[in-house]
C-alpha cells in the first residue's frame, strides 16, 4: 500500500519534474537576490523570451508529430527583412508588408510541409536544406544590406515589438495568447489528437484512417506561422534587422521545447509545457545575469539543464537511473 | 542481380558524377560568360580547392563515422573552436613561450587533446545516460561554446608564429599542408571502415543495434571511441586551419556542423545509420567546395551559394528515395 503511494508519488514527480524543477529555481533565485522576482524584472524577462517562445509553440506542434525544424531560425530572418523592406516600399507600406510577409513566410512552411508531409523525406535533412536555401534567399533578396526603417516615429510599425496594453508589453501578450489558441487546438480539438497519433504511431494512424501527410503537413504551416509572428515582433521591436538576426535559434527553440519535455520521436509534449521550457531558458539567463556573471555562462548551465531533464524523464521511463547499453 | 551491380554503382558513382558534371558546367559556362579569363580547371585552382575544403572535409570525415553508427554530432562546429584556442593560447604560456619553436608540437598534442575530452564527454553521456545522441550534442553545442566564451570572453584568441605558419602553408607537390592531412584523414579513416573489426562493427551496429548488441559487440565502448574520434578530427582541423590563421574568434566554427553533415549527406550516407562511404563523404565535401568557388567563378553573387546548396540538397535526398525505394511491402500512403 504505501509502496504504491510511494511509486505514484515518484511517478508524479517524474512526470512534473520540469515543473518542480522550475519551482525550485524560481523559488531559490528569489530568496537569494530579491530583484528576481521583482514585476519589472519578471516582465522583462518574459518579454525577452517572447520571440523564442512564439517560435518554440509552432515547433512543439512540429516535434508531437514525429518532425523537426531546423529552419525556423532562417524564416525568422527571412520574415523580419521582408516585412522591414517591404515596409519602406511606398508601393505596399506598413498595413500590406505584413500580410504579403506572412504569405512568403507561409508558403516557405508548406514548402516544407510538402516535402515531408507529402513526399516524406526526412525532416532533418529537408529542413537543413531549407536553412541553408533560406538563408541564400535572404541575403538574395537584401542583397547582404541590414534593413532599417528610416523614419521610425512616423509609423505605427513598431506597437507589435514595443507597444504595451493594460500595462503589459504586446509581444507578451501576443505570446501568452497564442499559447493559449495553441494549446486549446491541441489538447481540445480532434486536429490536435491527430498530430499526437501521427507522431506516436504514424502506421498506426494512416491505418485509423487519419490523413497522417495532411497531419505533419499542417504542423508546418502552424511552425512558418509562429515564425511569421516571432519575425512582426523583431522587426518591429528593433526597426531594423541583419540578414542572421535568427540564426543559431532554430537550436535554442528546439532546446526549449525538448526541456519542455517534448520527445525527438514524437507523440508527447504539451503548449504548457514547451511554455515552461521557454520560461526556463529566459529565467536562468536573466538570473545568471542579475548573478553578475557573463551571458555565455547560461550556454553551460543549459547544456547541463537539458541533458539533465532528458535523462531523468528517460530514467524514469525505464526505471533505472543508467542505460542498458551494453 | 545484373541491375543490382549497376544500382550500386550508380549510387557510389552518383556523387562524382554531378562533380564532372559541376566541372564541365562551369568551364563551360565560365567560358560562355567570359567572366573570367583564367580556366575553371586549372591544376593549381583544384589543388586550392581541396585546401579550402580540409576543414569542414576532416570534421567531415568523423560525422561519416558517426551517422554510420546512426548517432549524429551537432558539437563540431564548438569544439573546433575551443581546440583552436586552447591551442594558441598555450603558445602564449610563459613556459611554452620560453620552448621556442619546441612548443608547436606540445600545443598541437594540447588541442588535439581538448577535441578528444570534448568527444569522450559527448560518447559517455550518450552511453551511460541512454539519451539520444542528437539531444546531447545539441546540448553540448551550447555547453561548449559557452565555454570557449569563458575562456577568453568575447575577445579573439591570437599567436603568430611563423614556423607555425610555415608549416601550415608547407607544400609537397603543389598540395598544402591542409589538404595532405585532409587526404590523410580520409585514407586512414577508410581503411579502419572497410578493413577493420571496428569498422564492421560500426556498420553492424547502424544497421541493427538490437541486433549487434547480440552478437556480442560492446556497443557503449564503441559509440564513446568514435564520439573521441570525432572530436580528435574536430581538433586536428582547427590545427590545420589555425596553424596558419593565428587567430580565433570565439563565434568560429558555428554552422560547422550543418555543412559537414549536408556534405555527408550529399556522399549517400543515411541518417537512419548502417550505410555510407568515407569515399562518398570525400565527394560530397569535393562537390560543396566546387560549388562555392564555381558560382564565383561564372560571377553568381556569393549569396546565392547557400540557395543552391539547400536545394541540391533537398533534390539529392528526393532522387535518393525515389532510386532507393523500397520493395512494394512498404505500406504506401
Amino acid at each position: 500500500m504505501a509502496d504504491a503511494a510511494l511509486k505514484s508519488l515518484g511517478g508524479t514527480l517524474a512526470r512534473q519534474g520540469i515543473l518542480i524543477a522550475f519551482v525550485v529555481f524560481m523559488v531559490g533565485f528569489a530568496l537569494w537576490n530579491p530583484r528576481f522576482i521583482d514585476p519589472g524584472n519578471l516582465f522583462g524577462v518574459v518579454r525577452s523570451s517572447a520571440i523564442l517562445g512564439v517560435m518554440a509553440l509552432g515547433v512543439t506542434f512540429v516535434v508531437i508529430g514525429g518532425n523537426l525544424d531546423l529552419s525556423v531560425g532562417s524564416m525568422l530572418s527571412f520574415s523580419a527583412i521582408v516585412v522591414l523592406d517591404l515596409h519602406e516600399n511606398p508601393a505596399f507600406g506598413p498595413a500590406l508588408a505584413i500580410p504579403a510577409m506572412f504569405a512568403m513566410t507561409l508558403t516557405l512552411g508548406a514548402i516544407n510541409g510538402f516535402l515531408i508531409g507529402y513526399l516524406r523525406l526526412n525532416s532533418l535533412i529537408v529542413t537543413l536544406g531549407m536553412l541553408s536555401a533560406i538563408h541564400g534567399l535572404t541575403l538574395t533578396y537584401s542583397g547582404g544590406q541590414n534593413m532599417d526603417i528610416a523614419n521610425q516615429t512616423a509609423t505605427w510599425f513598431g506597437v507589435f515589438g514595443r507597444g504595451s496594453a493594460l500595462g503589459i508589453p504586446i509581444p507578451v501578450l501576443i505570446f501568452a495568447g497564442l499559447a493559449a489558441v495553441l494549446g486549446i487546438l491541441l489538447a481540445r480539438t480532434p486536429f490536435g489528437r491527430k498530430v499526437y497519433a501521427v507522431g506516436g504511431n504514424g502506421t498506426a494512424a494512416t491505418f485509423s484512417g487519419i490523413p497522417r501527410a495532411r497531419v505533419v503537413f499542417m504542423t508546418y504551416i502552424i511552425s512558418a506561422l509562429c515564425v511569421a509572428i516571432a519575425g512582426l515582433i523583431q522587426a518591429s521591436r528593433t526597426m531594423g534587422a541583419q540578414n542572421t538576426v535568427g540564426q543559431g535559434m532554430e537550436l535554442e527553440v528546439l532546446a526549449a521545447v525538448i526541456l519542455g519535455g517534448a520527445s525527438l520521436l514524437g507523440g508527447s509534449g504539451t503548449i504548457f509545457k514547451t511554455v515552461i521550457g521557454v520560461l526556463i531558458l529566459g529565467f536562468i539567463q536573466n538570473g545568471l545575469l542579475l548573478a553578475g556573471l557573463q551571458f555565455y555562462v547560461q550556454y553551460v548551465v543549459t547544456w547541463i539543464i537539458i541533458i539533465l531533464a532528458v535523462w531523468l524523464d528517460i530514467a524514469a521511463k525505464r526505471g533505472k537511473l543508467w542505460s542498458a547499453i551494453a | 542481380m545484373e541491375s543490382d551491380r549497376l544500382k550500386t554503382l550508380f549510387k557510389h558513382g552518383a556523387i562524382w558524377a554531378f562533380i564532372v558534371m559541376e566541372l564541365i558546367f562551369f568551364s563551360v559556362a565560365g567560358d560562355i560568360f567570359s567572366l573570367s579569363n583564367s580556366a575553371f580547371m586549372d591544376l593549381n585552382n583544384m589543388l586550392l580547392l581541396l585546401k579550402q575544403s580540409a576543414p569542414i572535409g576532416i570534421i567531415a570525415v568523423g560525422m561519416t563515422v558517426i551517422m554510420i553508427n546512426g548517432n549524429i554530432d551537432l558539437s563540431v562546429g564548438a569544439t573546433y573552436a575551443l581546440a583552436g584556442i586552447v591551442m594558441l593560447d598555450a603558445m602564449n604560456w610563459p613556459f611554452m613561450a620560453a620552448m621556442g619553436d619546441g612548443a608547436i608540437p606540445l600545443a598541437w598534442g594540447l588541442a588535439l587533446l581538448t577535441g578528444c575530452v570534448l568527444g569522450l564527454i559527448n560518447g559517455l553521456i550518450v552511453w551511460k545516460t541512454g539519451v539520444d545522441a542528437f539531444i546531447v550534442t545539441l546540448g553540448a553545442m551550447l555547453g561548449y561554446r559557452g565555454l570557449v566564451f569563458m575562456y577568453n570572453g568575447e575577445n579573439p584568441t591570437f599567436h603568430l608564429n611563423w614556423t607555425m605558419v610555415d608549416l601550415a602553408e608547407a607544400s609537397i607537390l603543389g598540395l598544402q599542408t591542409p589538404a595532405i592531412v585532409f587526404l590523410a584523414v580520409v585514407a586512414i579513416v577508410w581503411l579502419v571502415m572497410t578493413r577493420t573489426v571496428h569498422g564492421r562493427n560500426a556498420y553492424a551496429i547502424g544497421d541493427n543495434r538490437e541486433a549487434a548488441v547480440n552478437a556480442g559487440i560492446r556497443v557503449g565502448p564503441h559509440m564513446v571511441i568514435n564520439f573521441v574520434l570525432i572530436g580528435g578530427l574536430a581538433a586536428l582541423s582547427a590545427v590545420v586551419f589555425y596553424s596558419g590563421s593565428g587567430s580565433v574568434n570565439p563565434n568560429d566554427g558555428m554552422l560547422f556542423e550543418l555543412w559537414a553533415i549536408t556534405a555527408v549527406v550529399l556522399g549517400g550516407t543515411k541518417l537512419s545509420g548502417g550505410s555510407g562511404t568515407i569515399l562518398g563523404t570525400l565527394g560530397g565535401v569535393i562537390a560543396i567546395q566546387l560549388l562555392r568557388k564555381g558560382l564565383g567563378h561564372i560571377g553568381a553573387q556569393s549569396e546565392t551559394v547557400n540557395l543552391v546548396i539547400g536545394t541540391i540538397l533537398i533534390v539529392v535526398l528526393l532522387l535518393d528515395r525515389q532510386l532507393n525505394r523500397k520493395g512494394a511491402g512498404e505500406l504506401r500512403v
